[in-house]
């Protein structure tokens, strides 16, 4: 019996790789002989199945050392720029990290951990290496307070939604994504680029919006993907002109009707699709038809995944899913039957499934939940709006009520706010119960979003 | 603006928005009777917070909730500045 082929990422960079680009605000490396140049300083030998925490600084050389190390490492754990530094001896315990691939050797002399290669542009020359391993990949969670959990995934898993859409058609795309690359949502991005035949434009967080999009639009990206806040801080910008992509996809959070038009209106010549997908459950479904939610018939087993509504909440088997927590203390990922629960509430009107919130995302206004995202949805359907968060304010009558901060669309004249606020009190009157009804509306210039992109909800 | 007339106001405007038929607001009428429910409370009590900058009844930890449209008015007028 031999053992079953194992396919790393190197093997999807076999041919056709001439004309293909990885680049950055600073940097375009070509892939063309990617295979025979090393990041890592023709060091690759030595991390051989180590552990391998891979902390650097940008989303480039990050790339290009997962390109190396996948099919070598034992694991890699994909640091994201924001990850608080406390939680790092934690994190590493944890993973059992034996190894560091890094951009400040320096930071890391005196840490206890034995091997320490410095990941270096530009590539040098080395003997292209052969995958000896399935490596396993670990990601951690987004939007946990104290330290993230850690999901293990494998290559098979995180493509399983890319093989099974098989090639792209047309040209090889030039993928971009506002997403980093070491988060669930960017990640995946970054691989469809690297199996679909295409090159991708990565982001930067020290860019400003216009100049990222004239970079965007400079190297010709033809596939796009961000969250809906990332989106809806692009239409505010004005800087979509001119910007042509095929393709533009959300992820992450809940895209309601609102940002859908407001992108197709924007891109009209751009298929406009959004999907699911989450670093504990894998990409679920994608949903191409340009109407929030997803058709009921989603439910059941739909090429290889399988969900179900538990108490409201989505929950989703498939071979994508990540296997399991890691660390010492690690909960359980899955139910019994192996189901994932994604906390996302889910309700069901006529033939079609609409996300309200998270579960955890709850606010409680005289003992009744809430989801701040339906009330979000009746705002931004305002044509005046462009954003808006709702959230709980503490009331010694109720113990809490809503009240609602909103962007309004670039351009909106200011004297007609009080008109604009009543028009959305009066939608929200018609469109929700009386109790999620905002009791206050404040126009804001801005709201706050993650550095996972999604809109902060602090107080939830 | 007096302190008063302020609060009238208020629970003018979000009787109207809530759809309630006030009775006439006398400083005996009942809480109960202005036709309020605790969320229309909670409205009202949020509302003169941003205009007064005041909450009498969370800054006060002793405050029992008054009971009539006259303790209501005396709670924000007896709020030392």
């Amino acid at each position: 019996m031999s053992p079953r082929e194992i396919f790393a990422l190197r093997d999807h960079l076999g041919a056709e790789l001439t004309g293909r680009t990885l680049s950055d605000a600073h940097t375009c490396v070509s892939l063309t002989d990617i295979l025979s140049q090393t990041v890592l300083g023709g060091r690759l030998r030595e991390l051989s199945g180590r552990s391998v925490l891979l902390k650097l600084s940008d989303q480039l050389r990050s790339g290009l050392a997962m390109i190396e190390l996948d099919g070598i490492a034992r694991r890699m754990l994909l640091c994201p720029p924001d990850l608080n530094p406390a939680h790092l001896d934690a994190l590493i315990a944890d993973a059992g990290i034996d190894a560091v691939v890094t951009d400040e050797p320096d930071r890391w002399a005196g840490s206890g951990i034995a091997l320490i290669v410095t990941a270096q542009l530009p590539l040098v020359s080395t003997a292209p290496a052969k995958t000896e391993r399935a490596t396993e990949w670990l990601m951690l969670t987004s939007g946990t307070s104290g330290v993230p959990k850690i999901a293990g995934h494998t290559l098979e898993a995180l493509t399983g939604a890319i093989v099974a859409e098989g090639p792209a058609r047309g040209p090889a795309p030039v993928w971009a994504t506002f997403y980093d690359i070491r988060r669930y949502g960017g990640l995946q991005i970054f691989l469809r680029a690297v199996l679909s035949g295409g090159s991708m434009v990565l982001s930067d967080p020290h860019e400003a919006l216009g100049d990222h999009v004239a970079r965007l639009k400079a190297r010709g990206v033809s596939h796009i993907s961000g969250t809906p806040s990332h989106w809806r801080k692009l239409l505010m910008s004005g800087s979509a002109a001119q910007f042509t992509p095929a393709y533009v996809r959300l992820s992450g959070e809940i895209a309601d009707q609102a940002v859908l038009d407001g992108l197709k209106a924007a891109f009209p010549n751009s298929s406009v699709g959004h999907a699911y997908a989450s670093t504990e459950a894998g990409v679920g479904f994608a949903v191409n038809d340009g109407l929030e939610g997803f058709p009921a018939d989603y439910l059941g087993n739909r090429n290889g995944v399988e969900m179900k509504v538990v108490d409201g909440s989505l929950r989703i088997r498939s071979t994508r899913t990540a296997h399991a927590y890691v660390g010492r203390n690690a909960a359980a990922l899955t139910d019994d039957d192996g189901f994932v629960d994604s906390g996302d509430i889910v309700e069901l009107r006529g033939e079609r499934y609409y996300f309200v919130g998270r579960r955890g995302g709850i606010i409680n206004i005289g003992g009744l939940k809430v989801h701040p995202e339906e009330i979000e949805a009746v705002i931004n359907r305002h044509p005046d709006v462009r954003m808006s968060r709702a959230k709980s304010r503490k009331s010694p009558i109720t113990g809490g009520i809503v009240v609602a901060d909103v962007i309004l669309t670039e351009g909106t004249d200011p004297a007609r706010a009080k008109e604009i606020r009543d028009q959305i009190l009066e939608r929200c009157r018609a469109q929700l119960a009386s109790h999620k009804v905002p009791v206050v509306i404040r126009f804001v210039e801005a709201l706050d979003v993650t550095p996972a992109g999604k809109l902060a909800r602090t107080d939830a | 603006m007096s302190v008063r007339s302020k609060v009238i106001d208020a629970i003018q405007q979000i009787a109207k928005e809530q759809h309630v038929t006030l009775p006439a607001l006398s400083d005996d009428l009942s809480l109960h009777e202005t036709g309020f429910d605790s969320l229309a409370f909670a409205i009202l009590v949020a509302r003169l917070e941003d205009e007064t900058g005041v909450d009498p009844f969370t800054i006060s930890e002793d405050a029992a909730f008054p009971a009539t449209v006259g303790d209501f008015v005396r709670a924000y007028e007896n709020v030392p500045a």
